[in-house]
């Protein structure tokens, strides 16, 4: 029986995945009808459909995150920007440059392409900056960060751009007769393709292994530049995506306010997933869960009628304890505690 | 060579974000819903300095007045600047000096000494933030001219630096939409009905926040039988009130009437209400009140979906030049000054508004 626990809790996913549980306990406790999801006009409908819902951006961004984090032991923080970027070149190739429109100027799908084409290509130019010419990631991608939404508002005039056709709105809610709101199905596909993709071939070892020594694996004939170009390019790539999806949930463009503040939640869903900011080893298991407890949080926040003005505090105080929860630090203590216990017992049985 | 670039990509850097800096300081009057500035339309700019030569300043009856405006930032303050151009015009005997200072404050205080230099009648000034004016009110102040601001508030220790401030009531705002509510009820004979409310605030501690939810619960004390269930911040914008209503709607199943505190804020919550399968606006089952009165809104009025809308009001103008011409009759002014603002709902013809409207 301890035995088993013992496996249990050293499993690398069990603390991010206790972590979440026990914020959705707290809802448990306080509002039993939490967990009730029923179907409402063919769509799902429920506080935890709420969750997998809105929380669908930031898994798609904590995925890329994590591969940047792995490769280059730094943190792109454009990723917001970028979606911004992405929001509005989509609506301004749909609306044909107008600020708003009621049919669209050219197809969707161009919009579509658009959009993540932009998003690849600003992450090509922070790759460039950080694996070619060696700038540190954070200073790198700051040009994104500021630059950023100063282009998505050059690209629609300061104003926010509207595209008022129903077809546009279906990424962001759900797709016709299908029951699961649509942002989670996108999400679950980049998640089990980047999954796929990393463990069908040697690129998620590679990853690793230039995030743990970049020398090293230089000298075993990987090439370290091109890993970490390629991450920060498919970070951007998913950016772009969780542009569109946050751009079709209010079919519009708001430069000033899509993807503010994502970039903080990206890192923070790596690094609550149990992975080190440090690089190297990763799990893309331990973001998603990490993203959906910090929806979950705030959706929980929601639901227990905290007022806006408190928010805040207890979302603080929920992440220092689950930060907490994970350092090495605490995992020593908990050691040196349970060494002592240990060692009591035994002097007792000696005596 | 490696750290040469390095160090001209930060010099970079830091000049954007700077630049970025500039434009997001101050809440603007018409709420965080606004689109901020980017635009560097240089052919807006008329720089005060070479507008014209000083000697004209003073020639002739007409009062010269000098604007030193934010910038473009979005139609509200587009609506502003226009309202400025088609009041101090030669016709009504002024003449108006525009600077537009792209929201910086260094513009800003460099487009005042001009008009100091050039010896104006009168400065205007639309702050881009609240501090940081002294010095250069206490130069007008010398100079003897008046200074008057427009929208936002200057942070100074002495009142006298500036005659007067026009702008909006936010708290008035509040109290128009609690009226036109408790009207619209009584209406539909639900007046002594138990009413449950719900409010999508703006970002918290935003004047504009502050004001409309002050001035709601003003009137919500009136009415014993409104209940507010609850109150959380959609942050001024269309996601987040969308999300903030999704919470609202699974917790309470009898919502009557939805506040939002900007437009933005009522698109998203339109939006998650139907999604939840209930309908709102005049045929509706909920109520939805938002402020600010944006073209969306009057589009979204026009479909069915919002009640009605609050203004905030950015003629300014006219304003202006009634606390001129008292001041030229030698009337002292009152110091605060709110300019009207009216409201707009779904028994008003919304599309010959719209048309008139300039925002």
């Amino acid at each position: 029986m301890n035995k088993t626990l013992k496996t249990i809790t050293s499993k690398r996913l069990f603390l991010p995945i206790f972590c979440l549980i026990l914020v959705l306990l707290i809802n448990l406790v306080t509002r039993p009808d939490f967990f009730s999801i029923e179907i409402r006009d063919g769509v799902l409908y429920g506080f935890l459909i709420d969750i997998i819902n809105r929380a669908s951006e930031l898994v798609i961004l904590a995925v890329g995150m994590t591969l940047v984090v792995s490769a280059s032991a730094g943190t792109d923080i454009s990723v917001g920007a970028i979606m911004a970027v992405s929001a509005a070149v989509c609506c301004n190739v749909l609306t044909g440059g107008e600020r708003a429109a009621t049919e669209y100027a050219s197809p969707l799908i161009l919009g579509f392409f658009a959009a993540i084409l932009v998003g690849t290509l600003i992450g090509c130019f922070n790759g460039v900056l950080v694996a070619k010419l060696n700038i540190q990631p954070m200073v790198a991608t700051l040009i994104m960060f500021t630059a950023g939404r100063g282009i998505a508002q050059l690209i629609t005039d300061g104003q926010i751009t509207y595209v008022r056709v129903d077809s546009y709105k279906t990424l962001g809610s759900s797709f016709p007769g299908f029951p699961v709101p649509a942002p989670f199905i996108v999400s679950i596909v980049v998640v089990a393709a980047t999954v796929l993709l990393l463990n069908k071939t040697a690129l998620g070892m590679y990853i690793q292994s230039v995030g743990i020594n970049k020398k090293a694996s230089g000298l075993t004939g990987i090439k370290a530049v091109m890993i970490i170009f390629l991450t920060y390019a498919y970070c951007g790539f998913c950016s772009g995506l969780s542009g569109l999806i946050a751009s079709s949930r209010i079919y519009s463009a708001d430069a000033n306010n899509i993807g503010l503040n994502m970039e903080l939640d990206a890192i923070l869903a790596v690094a609550i997933g149990g992975n080190s900011l440090g690089g190297g080893r990763f799990s893309i298991a331990g973001s998603v869960i990490g993203a959906y407890t910090i929806q979950a949080l705030t959706t929980t926040l929601y639901a227990m009628h905290v007022s806006s003005d408190q928010i805040p505090v207890y979302k603080a105080i929920v992440v220092v304890i689950i930060v907490t929860l994970q350092s090495p630090g605490f995992a020593r203590m908990r050691k040196a505690i349970a060494q002592k216990k240990a060692g009591a017992a035994e002097g007792k049985e000696a005596a | 060579m490696k750290k040469k670039v390095l160090s001209a990509l930060l010099i970079a850097a830091m000049a954007l974000s700077m630049t970025a800096c500039g434009s997001g300081n101050g809440d603007s009057g018409s709420s965080g819903g606004d689109s901020a500035p980017v635009s560097d339309d240089a052919e807006d700019t008329e720089d005060a300095e070479d507008a014209e030569p000083a000697g004209d300043a003073d020639s002739g009856d007409l009062i010269t007045v000098g604007y030193a405006q934010v910038g473009a930032e979005s139609d509200w303050r587009t609506a502003n600047t226009e309202s400025f151009k088609s009041t101090f015009t030669e016709e009504n005997g002024y003449k108006l000096i525009f600077d537009d200072a792209q929201q910086k404050q260094e513009n800003q205080i460099k487009a005042i000494r001009s008009f100091i230099q050039q010896e104006v009648d009168y400065i205007v000034v639309a702050p881009v933030v609240e501090t940081g004016w002294e010095t250069v009110l206490e130069e007008a102040k010398e100079a003897g001219i008046p200074v008057i601001l427009s929208d936002r508030m200057m942070d100074v220790s002495d009142d006298s630096l500036f005659e007067a401030w026009v702008g909006g009531n936010f708290v008035q705002e509040g109290e128009t939409c609690g009226d036109w509510i408790a009207e619209y009820l009584e209406d539909q004979g639900r007046g002594d009905e138990e009413i449950n409310m719900v409010t999508i605030q703006g970002t918290i501690g935003a004047s504009a926040q502050v004001g409309r939810t002050e001035g709601m619960a003003n009137k919500l004390k009136e009415h014993s039988n409104w209940k507010m269930l609850d109150m959380q911040s959609g942050e001024f914008t269309q996601a987040k009130g969308q999300e903030v209503m999704e919470s609202f709607l699974k917790s309470y199943d009898d919502i009557d009437v939805v506040i939002c505190e900007n437009d933005n804020e009522a698109f998203g919550a339109i939006d998650a209400i139907k999604a939840a399968g209930k309908s709102c606006g005049p045929d509706g089952d909920i109520i939805v009140v938002s402020f600010d009165s944006v073209k969306a809104a009057f589009e979204s009025m026009i479909a069915g979906d919002l009640n009605a809308t609050f203004e905030c009001n950015p003629l300014h103008g006219p304003r202006v030049a009634e606390i001129i011409q008292k001041l030229e009759a030698g009337e002292s002014v009152d110091k605060i000054q709110y300019v009207d603002e009216s409201y707009f709902d779904t028994s008003m013809d919304l599309e010959s508004i719209l048309e008139e409207r300039a925002y």
